[in-house]
């Protein structure tokens, strides 16, 4: 189990500099997360770096498209002196999604976003390379997106004359 | 690449070019696919671009359409060299998701295979450091103790390299007389074969000449880019999750964090080697622990018969297992709706899993932190000004893993 902030005192500490940017936060399972809005994402976390979650975990995308927070990014902070995680989320509608880069605030960044670039179609304004990198350069579309299902092994709809499955 | 350079104040103008050097995808040197276009000057690394992905096997998208006990064979192919770390790492998310508490007895058993994987996988690095630097010896004389624990695995789960060991709630079997003598066995030559490996290489002047202050990172630097694992406490940091975060019982174990000072690949080796015996420490202190328990015989959670397979025999002669082994086997259990982020310490570090549940019977999204992924980014940083054979070196003592880099 991890240790965390408790909900309400990030609510309380969030909210105090950053007032209506911060949307919603609870505890899920054994973390605080916190929604923020998407322009004020960078700010909250460069503020938290200064106040001790000074470890960049992991950031990830996500893709809801029935709800209207379509696309998703997921930051992992931890902060190892008092030995608190915490998670951040943000969300966008607009597609192509932007989200600001935080390569600037840590290097490891980089290619956690190229990453959801990748995957996703994310664009990260200010990133200095923003490339593919697991999948080829000529790739069409966004293979994480649920748009771009795989093929479900309960499916009924399969033409299988050839293979007889 | 022509670049104009002041050599003096008298304005003599040299022009420069520097060689361009494709290192990789495949070459001998570098233990996987991987790509490396350097920049040289002459022997000197100025710049490199990496090129990664060549193995990139899908597994988060895969994971979003398959139940959870098959996820488990996906997870074996992050980190090949100690798959039994990846798929505890992830059996503890899910478990950790559905809320299953274990019993003591699993946790032990579960913490002496996390720990023989650990030593094969620091096998294989150093071994592999010592090849690198021109020591073929070591190499082969410590590798028949990966081999050893790979039989050890053999008796625990029928296989050796991609082992899908353990399950969802448990171990799938208990571990027979077989393999407790193999280990048993194991720690008793381990030792014996570590200290000739170590005679070999620690003190030797040609190794310590050419692995100090080759590659090396501080701290502040290994830290912005969020190295974990032997990397960062070769470095000097001493971040542990089976210390800060502690899973499957590692609070009651008695160990120490070995730490460098300086990142360079003598330290990363050290660091390595240390860990070694740490891990022999742990697995004797669980063998202790397991004889004190008054449990001898449970190897699994009795009360979620959603996640645990039942035994063979209880599915052909009970119902209730039958209808069960059918409805996990088909994919038909779903997990509660929820988020968590679980990790253990990987072979390389935080190897951590975020778990995206819509109370479905597969993950909604699944991301997996690969220690590899995020540290391979500072290598640049850590050749740059360095002889290409030192590059290679530093590579090899990352023990950067093909398969958890592209995932």
């Amino acid at each position: 189990m991890f240790q965390t902030i408790e909900a309400d005192e990030l609510e309380k500490m969030l909210k105090e500099h950053f007032g209506e940017k911060i949307i919603s936060v609870e505890k899920l399972n054994d973390v605080s997360v916190a929604e923020i809005s998407v322009d004020a994402i960078k700010n909250v976390i460069i503020w938290l770096k200064e106040n001790g979650f000074t470890f960049l975990t992991t950031c990830n995308g996500i893709h809801y498209p029935d709800s209207p927070k379509t696309f998703g990014m997921v930051y992992h902070l931890h902060d190892w002196k008092r030995n608190l995680r915490i998670r951040l989320k943000t969300f966008t509608h607009h597609d192509p999604p932007h989200f600001p880069t935080i390569t600037d605030v840590w290097p490891a960044a980089n290619w956690m976003e190229r990453e959801a670039y990748d995957f996703f179609g994310f664009h990260f304004d200010g990133h200095p390379h923003l490339k593919r990198i697991l999948n080829e350069d000529s790739m069409v579309g966004w293979p994480l997106r649920k748009e771009y299902p795989l093929e479900d092994q309960a499916r009924f709809d399969k033409d299988d004359k050839m293979f007889g499955r | 690449m022509k670049e104009e350079v002041k050599q003096d104040t008298k304005q003599e103008v040299i022009s420069k070019e520097y060689t361009t050097l494709n290192l990789g995808p495949t070459h001998p040197a570098t233990h996987g696919i991987f790509q490396n276009v350097l920049k040289m000057d002459g022997e000197i690394v100025v710049d490199t671009e990496q090129t990664i992905g060549y193995i990139h096997r899908a597994f988060e998208k895969l994971a979003e359409r398959r139940p959870y006990g098959q996820i488990t064979p996906i997870v074996d192919r992050l980190n090949y060299c100690s798959s039994p770390l990846n798929n505890m790492g992830w059996h503890m998310t899910v478990e950790k998701l559905a809320g299953i508490k274990l019993p003591k007895r699993v946790e032990y058993l579960r913490i002496i295979i996390m720990e023989l994987a650990r030593i094969s996988d620091h096998i294989i690095c150093n071994s592999v450091i010592g090849v690198d630097s021109g020591a073929m010896t070591g190499f082969l004389y410590i590798f028949q103790f990966r081999e050893h624990i790979y039989d050890i695995y053999e008796e625990l789960c029928g296989a050796r390299m991609n082992t899908n060991i353990g399950r969802i709630g448990g171990l799938e079997r208990d571990f027979n007389q077989a393999a407790w003598l193999k280990i048993e066995k194991l720690l008793k030559e381990l030792p014996r074969g570590l200290k000739e490996f170590e005679a070999l290489l620690v003190r030797n002047r040609i190794f310590m000449d050419r692995t100090i202050n080759c590659g090396p990172i501080s701290a502040e630097l290994a830290l912005a880019y969020s190295f974990t694992g032997p990397n960062l406490r070769a470095a000097g940091v001493d971040y542990d999750v089976r210390v800060m975060n502690p899973y499957s019982s590692y609070e009651e174990f008695d160990f120490i964090i070995p730490v460098g000072t300086h990142g360079d690949t003598y330290d990363r080796f050290m660091v390595r080697e240390q860990e070694m015996w740490e891990s022999i420490k742990i697995i004797q202190q669980a063998m202790e622990k397991l004889d004190k328990l008054e449990d001898k015989t449970s190897y699994y959670a009795p009360d979620v018969p959603d996640f645990y397979l039942p035994q063979k025999g209880d599915v052909y002669t009970k119902m209730e297992a039958l209808i069960y082994h059918f409805k996990i086997i088909m994919g038909e259990t779903a997990a509660p709706k929820g988020e968590v982020y679980h990790c253990v310490e990987g072979g390389n570090g935080e190897l951590g899993y975020y778990l995206v549940s819509d109370g479905g019977r597969t993950p909604y999204r699944l991301h997996m932190r690969r220690p590899c992924f995020i540290y391979y980014q500072g290598y640049p940083d850590m050749i740059k000004g360095a002889y290409l054979s030192d590059a290679i070196l530093t590579m090899s003592s990352m023990n950067v893993i093909a398969g958890e880099l592209d995932a």
